[in-house]
């Protein structure tokens, strides 16, 4: 039986990890996932859970931590955002690189420059690289939801990477929406117990971990690891069939709303999916055959699934939440657009960069952004490929 | 039970030959020492920072270490170390690992990886105070690119960042005294020691480090033959005449107390120690005298204070 409540996304990640009881939580804060590690420390203080917590002096040594424990055969996890998540961008790639299935939990947040503490996801896309499986959520139920999947899919056997379970800071971190949750035993049945094949503190058999490669074998690794990200799509499918014969609500890699028969797309991310859903249902009710993908997991990248959900249709605009400076558009832009290159017969597309630093996103400004595609379509004009939304000065905006 | 080097060299090797490490480097005897300060029935963990020994002990496929063995990162060995004892303390409360097995957990470093850029992790590690003992071997520069100058790089040594020239004596400043900030965390236990004579000074310091519950520390200056410039074989003379000058003095603090644990028969002018190495060259060059005079005074200085905490 699940139980209603209502929590925020940062309490109802913590909430599943004090369901899971990880190993060890090495946590430093930093504004908006913050909450987290507080919300655990009172379960650690509380006796709810008996997981080491170390609060550790930066970001940089909570994954350092995390490395540690996880490669001596424990599960290990931690939270953070924005300037925290780049201090860890060193440590990342060697985490996922010695394919240590350390589960992370980001409030996504824009990057420093001027700083801000709101959201946008300059701080995820800019690790998109580093080999970490990357999962986003619309709300805080996904966040939990997504929070349950993570540890199976990371440790599955094919892939061993670890992860980014993604929320939108402040919008999903904070807001305090409804909920159901489950129980903490039906939770730690799902999740199963950890148990790694090789780790340092395996008495029978010592293990090393992180050696000097030469370029006689980096390149293998490296091509093992691109496998192991391969396989993650088919690992992030089979966790989530299980997740919905065990608790009932379903994921895929991307989420298609009313693409059916749609002419024009947005295809987008995290918590502005609800938004430009509420404009998909007002267009439709006018008659305008409008759509939606939502990109659930960013890595690996669902190329394949997205180009075939948006192939039908007539116009396509690719919402990215973070600048990027490839001076041509986002990355969401680029990888979707680029997974289209060979399709038969492929829509018109445009990129949209909006909502950075927590410029807010209303119904209003999806809808603007279809009847740009309007226009698309009937002018066969694109007009500027990429262009910012959602501008002060209002004469630069998408029109 | 008395040391005894032949008894010692008895055991079984932990850190196998076939390494990397140059002839008359300091850190594969340190390896070696270390690991036989570890029990034999005691099982270990080694985490190290990226520097020499690490490419020259972990190059795959081949690894020098008989016991588990973790590389993350240059700056965040402590940090590892902190995630393995938080690991190892875990499994033992769930019943993972056997009550009755004991596994020690060591970190290991240049002075690169500890007194610079691995400062703010081991601070945070002794801070915290995870058990376990953090071998430092300072062989005073970042020698696995190249002899930059590090903080622990003594002053007038001519180092690749730092070198000797008609406008040059070397470096400018003093190095960082990383055995007294250690101290200052509240370490339980701290020791400077190096390679000499019968390696009893570093066992006994090693083992009481490694078996004393909390975060200890072990600064182990470490001679390196590319970096100082001298010949392979004179690796431990050179470290015997860093202890005779008080350069490196060797000495203990247990709980906050200091201990003296040498004290030079004939305390042995600087110039003796700097005389046979090549990075202090310029140093006894027509004009330069004024720099062995310097160094003199600083390693009088330091020495008087260290005698002041001993007594």
């Amino acid at each position: 039986m699940s139980i209603r409540d209502r929590l925020s996304g940062n309490e109802a990640i913590a909430t599943a990890m004090r369901q899971i009881n990880p190993d060890v939580f090495a946590m430093f804060p930093i504004t908006p996932s913050t909450e987290i590690p507080q919300y655990f420390a009172q379960y650690v203080a509380d006796g709810k859970v008996d997981t080491e917590f170390i609060t550790v002096e930066s970001e940089h040594s909570s994954l350092s931590a995390c490395m540690g424990a996880e490669a001596a055969g424990c599960r290990a996890v931690t939270a953070t955002s924005s300037a925290g998540l780049a201090y860890m961008n060193e440590v990342l790639y060697v985490a996922a690189s010695s394919r240590l299935p350390i589960v992370l939990a980001v409030s996504c947040r824009a990057l420093t420059g001027p700083i801000n503490i709101n959201h946008d996801y300059s701080d995820s896309m800019a690790e998109r690289d580093s080999g970490f499986i990357q999962i986003y959520a619309e709300n805080n139920q996904e966040a939990y939801d997504n929070y349950l999947q993570a540890h199976r899919i990371a440790e599955t056997a094919d892939v061993r990477l670890p992860i980014m379970i993604c929320e939108d800071g402040f919008i999903t971190s904070h807001a305090i929406e409804n909920i159901e949750l489950e129980e903490d035993d039906a939770v730690k049945a799902f999740v199963g117990e950890y148990k790694p094949e090789h780790y340092l503190l395996k008495e029978e058999n010592p293990l090393a971990v992180g050696p000097y490669g030469v370029s006689g074998y980096y390149m293998e690794a490296r091509v093992a690891q691109a496998e192991a990200m391969k396989n993650a799509k088919r690992a992030i499918l089979d966790v989530a069939a299980d997740f919905e014969r065990t608790f009932g609500r379903k994921y895929g890699l991307i989420e298609e709303y009313c693409m059916e028969d749609a002419e024009l797309a947005i295809v987008l991310m995290g918590s502005s999916a609800g938004t430009a859903k509420a404009a998909v249902n007002e267009l439709r009710a006018q008659g305008v055959k409008a759509g939606l993908v939502k990109v659930r997991v960013f890595r690996p990248f669902p190329g394949e699934e997205i180009a075939q959900a948006i192939s039908h249709c007539k116009a396509v605009a690719v919402l990215d939440k973070s600048e990027g400076f490839s001076g041509c558009g986002g990355p969401l832009f680029a990888e979707t657009a680029s997974m289209c290159i060979n399709l038969e017969k492929r829509p018109k597309m445009v990129d949209i960069v909006y909502g950075l630093g927590g410029r807010d996103f209303t119904v209003d400004h999806a809808k603007r952004v279809y009847r740009r595609l309007e226009k698309i379509v009937a002018t066969g004009e694109v007009g500027p490929i990429y262009s910012h939304m959602g501008q002060r000065d209002l004469r630069e905006d998408v029109q | 039970m008395a040391y005894n080097l032949k008894e010692q060299l008895s055991k079984e090797e932990r850190f196998e030959a076939g390494h990397r490490l140059c002839a008359g480097c300091g850190a594969g005897i340190v390896c070696r020492a270390m690991m036989r300060a570890v029990e034999p029935e005691d099982k270990a963990v080694i985490c190290n920072a990226t520097g020499c020994l690490e490419v020259s002990s972990f190059q795959y496929p081949f690894t020098a270490w008989h016991d588990s063995y973790i590389h993350t990162a240059f700056e965040n060995t402590s940090a590892t170390a902190s995630g393995v004892e938080a690991a190892y303390n875990v499994m033992k409360r769930k019943g993972k690992i056997p009550a009755e097995r004991n596994v020690k957990i060591l970190a290991i470093g240049g002075d690169g990886g500890t007194y610079d850029i691995g400062f703010q992790s081991l601070s945070g590690a002794l801070e915290r105070g995870h058990d376990f003992t953090y071998f430092c071997y300072d062989n005073n520069a970042y020698m696995n690119t190249g002899t930059q100058r590090s903080s622990a790089t003594p002053r007038f040594a001519s180092a690749t960042t730092t070198p000797a020239g008609v406008e040059s004596v070397g470096k400018k400043q003093a190095q960082k005294d990383l055995t007294q900030i250690v101290v200052s965390h509240g370490s339980p236990y701290v020791a400077q020691t190096t390679l000499i004579g019968n390696l009893k000074d570093f066992h006994e310091k090693a083992h009481k480090a490694i078996y004393t519950q909390g975060a200890t520390f072990v600064n182990v200056l470490c001679p390196c033959p590319r970096g100082w410039q001298y010949p392979a074989e004179d690796l431990i003379k050179i470290c015997k005449l860093a202890v005779d000058t008080c350069v490196w003095p060797l000495y203990e603090v247990e709980n906050g107390e200091y201990r003296l644990t040498y004290e030079p028969k004939k305390k042995l002018p600087v110039e003796e120690f700097m005389s046979l190495q090549g990075r202090f060259k310029h140093c006894f060059k027509p004009g330069n005298e004024w720099t062995i005079e310097a160094a003199q005074q600083y390693v009088d200085k330091k020495w008087e204070e260290l005698l002041a905490k001993c007594k």
